[in-house]
């Protein structure tokens, strides 16, 4: 079977200046693929493309393995959710859902039917009659996703379609379209800048800088095993800590010397990695950085003077100064730490990435 | 003692807030009066005989209200040797001015629409080109619009004066449409181009429902333009498709002898009526337009 969605060689300019560099995706029925980045990182612009709203420069892009370069978005079987919704204003709830159907000739009763059932998936029915002017910001949002789920489409492209919504409505919706997705087992591409929506919503995951695609892969992958610092930075909240560090053969293991301020460099030992240049950035999860009475193996200790605690709730951070960095751990919310007090920690070594100080990629 | 001095700058500035806003009535009232004079002095003339006019005050009432002179200018008044009142010219000029209002607005709706939904290479240039033309005097284009509607074989005609009407107002009712499209985001035209709808569809069942407020004020601006317009309705008319206002100017300046000023006044009103009811009417929705733009919808 020919991929859902497949792009080669994708580049796209604006005159001289190119917004997207030699892309390649490809991602298969039932995929929800979310690209991620920074604002301007030409994540929607490649979503555009794949809708057939801005051209390609050069490449091509194939649907479902048709050849959709130069296709017409209405002829491309894509439905589109946009960030501001895009709902026509004048037209009722109904109307808005059914235009697509109408400028397609689609039946009377079929339109009913279709509106019928897509109004109770969303559970918007006593909303058809109002206009979208009448409506919440979580109330347009579904109507807008109402309109691309009744088209029933091979590919859905949803372009921020939550940055509009307060706090907590975000997340609702986050869950309910997860549940859509999984229900549906429908393909989709998802543009967001919100690293947590992208892990919580992925099954593939591009994330993009300055017009070229840094990482793709499973959230695992991307979370786990960041390819370069960029990828280890933006994923991940509080971000991951990237620590330079010095490194030291000795037998086949290695010694990590982590300077500190008024005290001695913590020295770590990693049997895992024996094959590292002498500069390295070693990327450290918040999370794996413990109190030291959660034992393990692979985990060593170290005294470290605690500069702020902050406790969130559940979890407890502690930030601390190592190799000229604010570090934050993620304790547990029974920890003793205490502002000004050294406090012995662990670090999982078994789950550290390291990054060349020069290229910034991945060296583990 | 602070309490004290703090009450009593209080009361004056009380009084001061009294006196200013008396002295605004006072202005606001002195202005009106000064507009509206004009208007009183006209509709009192031409309720009155010509004998009453010739004997009496300006700005008296009339002792005897008479409706003959309205009715002479109406049907009755001579512009040179025809005296068939205002009635042919009105209609002429409703002949005119409801296609050439109704052509233009269409038009500038959509030339706005393409210019600010369609992005093509040129359009800001095509765009300023339009804007310029409003600012083109009318005088300059009289000799080479008269080589055009000659050309074209519609010189003289009610069909004519359409067209330069059409052509001059486009510059406005382009600029019009397209500050008001600017507005709307194009994610709307996106959304309707994966819906399927193509550049007319969009246009008709997406933009013109939005467009009431522009629509309502563009339909005002060309009404009052075209209908008042003297210079092209003179430059560009023959005896039968002469406007209203061609009329008006002939009939006040072709009297013999006595001079009926109920009749002019009269006419003159006349004239007038069509633009001021359509203010009275659409008035509102003209000035909640103009701003429409400025707010979000």
């Amino acid at each position: 079977m020919s991929p859902i969605l497949e792009i080669n060689n994708l580049y796209k300019s604006y005159g001289f200046t190119e917004i997207l560099k030699d892309v390649n995706v490809s991602i298969e029925q039932g995929d929800f693929l979310v690209l991620v980045g920074p604002s301007g990182c030409g994540k929607s612009t490649l979503l555009n493309c794949i809708a057939g709203l801005e051209p390609i420069t050069s490449g091509d892009l194939h649907i479902d393995g048709r050849n959709m370069t130069n296709v017409s978005p209405k002829d491309r079987d894509i439905a589109m959710v946009f960030q501001s919704y895009a709902l026509y204003p004048t037209m009722t709830v109904a109307k808005n859902i059914t235009f697509g159907m109408k400028v397609r000739g689609v039946d009377q009763a079929t339109q009913d039917e279709k509106l019928a059932y897509v109004a109770q998936q969303l559970q918007i029915e006593p909303l058809l009659k109002r206009k979208p002017g009448q409506l919440s910001g979580g109330q347009r949002q579904r109507v807008a996703m109402g309109r691309a789920l009744v088209r029933d489409p091979k590919l859905f492209l949803f372009d921020e379609p939550l940055s509009n919504l307060d706090a907590k409505l975000r997340v609702e919706m986050r869950t309910e379209l997860k549940a859509l997705h999984q229900r549906l087992g429908a393909s989709m591409v998802y543009v967001t800048h919100d690293q947590i929506e992208a892990m919580t919503l992925a099954t593939k995951i591009v994330v993009m800088k300055g017009g070229v695609i840094q990482q793709m892969g499973t959230p695992a992958e991307i979370y786990n095993r960041p390819a370069n610092l960029f990828v280890a930075d933006f994923m991940g909240s509080p971000a991951m800590n990237l620590i330079p560090a010095k490194t030291r053969a000795k037998g086949g293991e290695v010694h990590i010397e982590i300077t500190r301020p008024n005290a001695e460099p913590i020295i770590l030992t990693d049997a895992n990695n024996g094959d590292l240049p002498q500069d390295v950035i070693i990327g450290v999860r918040p999370e794996h950085i413990a109190d030291a009475n959660a034992q393990n193996g692979e985990m060593q200790a170290a005294e470290c003077l605690i500069d702020i605690v902050e406790p969130a709730g559940a979890d407890t951070y502690a930030v601390m100064q190592l190799g000229g960095k604010h570090v934050t751990a993620r304790l547990s919310s029974e920890t003793t730490a205490t502002a000004g007090v050294a406090q012995k920690l662990t670090f999982d070594l078994g789950k550290v990435s390291y990054f060349s100080p020069e290229t910034g990629l991945r060296l583990n | 003692m602070a309490d004290f001095s703090v009450q009593t700058s209080n009361a004056q500035s009380q009084a001061g807030k009294r006196a200013l806003r008396w002295g605004l009535y006072l202005m606001l009232g002195v202005f009106a009066i000064f507009y509206l004079m004009p208007l009183f002095v006209m509709v009192m003339t031409s309720l009155k005989s010509l004998d009453e006019i010739r004997t009496g005050d300006l700005i008296s009432l009339p002792r005897e209200v008479t409706f003959d002179a309205w009715r002479t200018a109406w049907s009755g008044a001579c512009t040179g040797i025809q005296c068939e009142g205002m009635r042919p010219y009105f209609w002429n000029s409703v002949l005119i001015a409801i296609p050439g209002v109704l052509i233009s607005t269409l038009l500038g709706a959509m030339n706005g629409y393409v210019i600010s939904q369609w992005n093509f290479r040129g359009a800001n240039i095509i765009f300023s080109l339009m804007l310029f033309g409003c600012f083109i005097p009318f005088q300059v284009v009289l000799l080479p619009m008269a080589r055009v509607l000659g050309m074209m074989g519609i010189a003289g005609t009610i069909p004519g004066l359409i067209f330069v009407h059409v052509i001059y107002g486009l510059g406005f009712t382009t600029l019009f449409f397209r500050n008001y499209y600017v507005t709307i985001p194009s994610e709307l035209t996106k959304a309707a181009k994966v819906d399927g709808a193509g550049f007319f569809r969009i246009f008709w069942s997406i933009f013109l429902p939005l467009s009431i407020p522009i629509i309502v004020v563009t339909v005002i601006w060309q009404f009052t333009q075209i209908w008042n317009d003297f210079l092209f309705g003179v430059s560009f008319s023959q005896a039968g498709t002469q406007p209203v206002t061609v009329a008006l100017n002939n009939i006040v300046n072709s009297t013999t002898g006595v001079k009926e000023y109920n009749v002019d006044m009269a006419a003159a009103i006349i004239a007038a009526l069509p633009t001021l009811f359509v203010y009275v009417v659409a008035g509102k929705y003209f000035v909640r337009g103009l701003t429409a733009g400025s707010v979000k919808g």
